[in-house]
């Protein structure tokens, strides 16, 4: 029992003992970890029902061809009962496959890529730039801190909803952009405007959170690398290329997965800028909830099957980039 | 290092020689005012931009009529404060309060609690299967909605939870309680565990020497936590959208969006209760913000 806390060897006691028949060991591991598995049984338990269970239906439910039409439901008394049978992997092979896999699939696959490289692009740029401005001493900086966070502050779901005001057709932006003789573009209809006004929203939200957790890590350099660096003769540029990217390494390493993770799941805003209107704007995401609830009939199954897709790549990218980040000795901040 | 880049900037010695004097009267980290305008210039064009959709959002709350958003010249003149008075009346904005306030009041209490008893068991202990535990934590925090959507749905209607209060604050601990697990075993590695081994010695159960010595000790940790359930699950959009059917059990995310339908599109109203809903929210998280992001950032580091 008391053995439990063994965090800084990370050994487990007894290991260096002639080994003891199964029942023993089975006896000893639960005598000495009963504790930390109480503490976690209601996390598990709660994973369990709400996670792996519901991960473990849906790769069922992308088996089947099951749809609002043939699972089960009630409506008014009568129960009508599930009617969905198995497919095997048909899901996945006319997803991946199938006669205009390209539209419904791959052109989707290509933006949600582009989306997600372009967002954490310029959310890591601008993030970096403004926290760099802001690390410098002078007057008004806290009050710069304080607006420029205000996109992370309002949350997302409200201030979409401005920006959609805003790129209306003759909304503030065209009134504006019209006044300067520039071409007003559709924000709204037009597939490619569509698609960079989602990119400008995103950004706008994305930005602070870059910021604030870089400016962090700015402000833990230590500023007697500076005076090192200085005294060497290194300039501006040298000064910022071998003392503060460095020293923002494992911050950025953090923040940038973060940032790709959550791009590449956001959800709200590409969903509440464009309602239903935008089926070429929407990222993997939104269009596999979309087949899952924004049509009639509503395809459980293939909206399922875009889910497991989706998390497939998400494992796929983290492993690489943990492995990228070992071979050059980081440790992951997560 | 150091010596490459003497050796290399030996060739230009009259420049750095003629630059060095003023720069170390200026003294390290100041600029000079060109610089400094510069500075000034950028961060007051970002700041306007960061604060214009918010401002506008709120400008458009005055004007009268749902079409002002086109022409928001005429906002100036007839500039009023009927749609807020007309929205907290006539408006179904009490009972969507209400129902957020349930959903991420219940969200957090439950995130956090059992958050904590799982950070504090990975903190502490190793037990067999503990890395497995720690990459599913990981993997559910990146499940993107659209993973678990499709079958949440069918189990909650099969269990009855659609349209309930319970149903969507299950499903919002399934996002949060991976993460608050996560950043409060950060919080709890911090704590050193001569503390525990004092309690253990002294008489306390292990269960006693976390609720009674641990949890005090972390509730800087914990604050972060609850801070943290407590915006997101204000914030979530999808499951809300999904799961919540009948209008007065409407979170304010799907409230929102209840303005604006095929057949009416009330913008002023809507503009209306957008501020209504997001000045508390926003003076909370100017409150909590900077533990907030040491939090996200710092408090996960002891991979």
């Amino acid at each position: 029992m008391t053995v439990a806390i063994d965090r800084a060897t990370g050994k487990r006691h007894g290991d260096r003992a002639p080994r003891p028949g199964l029942g023993r060991r089975i006896k000893n591991a639960y005598q000495r970890h009963w504790y930390a598995y109480a503490m976690i049984t209601p996390v598990a338990v709660v994973l369990g029902v709400l996670v792996l269970y519901p991960l473990v239906y849906g790769l069922y439910l992308t088996l089947t061809d099951a749809n609002s039409l043939n699972t089960a439901r009630t409506i008014g008394v009568n129960h009508i009962d599930a009617t969905y049978k198995f497919v095997g992997l048909d899901n996945y092979k006319d997803i991946l496959f199938g006669p205009t896999a390209y539209d419904r699939f791959w052109s989707h696959f290509v933006w949600t890529i582009v989306w997600t490289a372009l967002c954490v692009t310029l959310h890591y740029t601008i993030g970096l730039g403004l926290a760099l401005l802001l690390n410098q001493k002078f007057r008004g900086q806290t009050f710069y801190r304080l607006v420029l966070v205000l996109p992370w502050a309002v949350p997302t779901f409200v201030t979409v909803f401005g920006w959609r005001f805003m790129l209306a057709d003759s909304g503030v932006i065209n009134t504006a952009l019209h006044a300067l003789h520039l071409p007003t573009p559709q924000w709204l209809e037009d597939t490619f405007w569509q698609r960079a006004a989602a990119i400008m929203v995103n950004t706008w939200c994305g930005v602070p959170f870059m910021m604030l957790s870089l400016l962090g890590g700015l402000q833990a350099i230590d500023a007697s690398l500076y005076e090192a660096a200085e005294m060497d003769g290194a300039s501006a540029w040298q000064r910022f290329r071998y003392v503060t990217l460095p020293g923002l390494r494992s911050v950025s390493s953090t923040v940038v997965l973060l940032g790709i993770i959550w791009t590449f799941n956001q959800f709200a805003i590409i969903f509440l800028l464009f309602g239903d209107t935008a089926p070429d704007a929407q990222i993997l995401v939104t269009w596999a909830y979309r087949l899952g609830f924004g049509q009639q009939p509503r395809d459980f199954a293939q909206s399922a099957a875009y889910g497991i897709l989706l998390l497939a790549i998400l494992i796929v990218f983290t492993s690489f980039y943990r492995r990228w980040l070992n071979r050059n000795e980081q440790q992951l901040a997560i | 290092m150091s010596t490459t880049t003497v050796e290399t900037s030996a060739p230009v010695p009259q420049q750095s020689v003629a630059d060095t004097p003023r720069r170390r009267a200026r003294g390290r980290g100041r600029r000079g005012p060109l610089a400094t305008l510069a500075s000034h210039v950028l961060l007051i064009t970002a700041s306007l931009v960061a604060f214009f959709p918010v401002g506008w959002l709120f400008f458009l709350s005055l004007g009268p009529d749902k079409d002002d958003y086109l022409h928001p010249g005429h906002i100036w003149h007839t500039m009023t404060l009927d749609n807020y008075s007309f929205v907290l009346q006539h408006t179904s904005f009490f009972d969507w309060l209400k129902s957020t306030l349930v959903v991420v009041a219940g969200t957090t209490v439950i995130g956090v609690m059992i958050a904590a008893t799982t950070g504090y068991a990975v903190s502490r202990m190793r037990f067999p299967g503990y890395k497995k535990f720690m990459w599913m934590l990981l993997l559910t925090q990146m499940f993107p909605i659209a993973v678990l959507i499709v079958p949440m749905y069918q189990i909650m209607s099969d269990l009855g939870l659609i349209d309930t209060y319970l149903g969507l604050i299950l499903i919002n601990s399934t996002t949060i309680v991976p993460y608050c697990a996560w950043l409060l075993k950060g919080y709890f590695d911090t704590i050193p565990f001569e503390i525990d081994e004092a309690g253990r010695v002294d008489g306390l159960s292990p269960f006693g020497t976390f609720v009674r010595l641990i949890l005090p000790l972390a509730r800087p940790g914990l604050a972060v936590a609850a801070f943290y359930a407590f915006l997101t699950a204000f914030g979530e959009v999808a499951f809300a959208s999904t799961f919540m059917l009948s209008d007065d059990k409407y979170t304010f995310a799907v409230g929102l969006q209840s303005f604006i339908s095929e057949h009416d599109a009330q913008r002023n109203l809507m503009a209306a209760t957008a501020v209504l809903i997001a000045i508390p929210v926003s003076v909370f998280f100017y409150l909590v913000q900077k533990n907030l992001v040491t939090g996200l950032t710092a408090g996960g580091t002891k991979g």
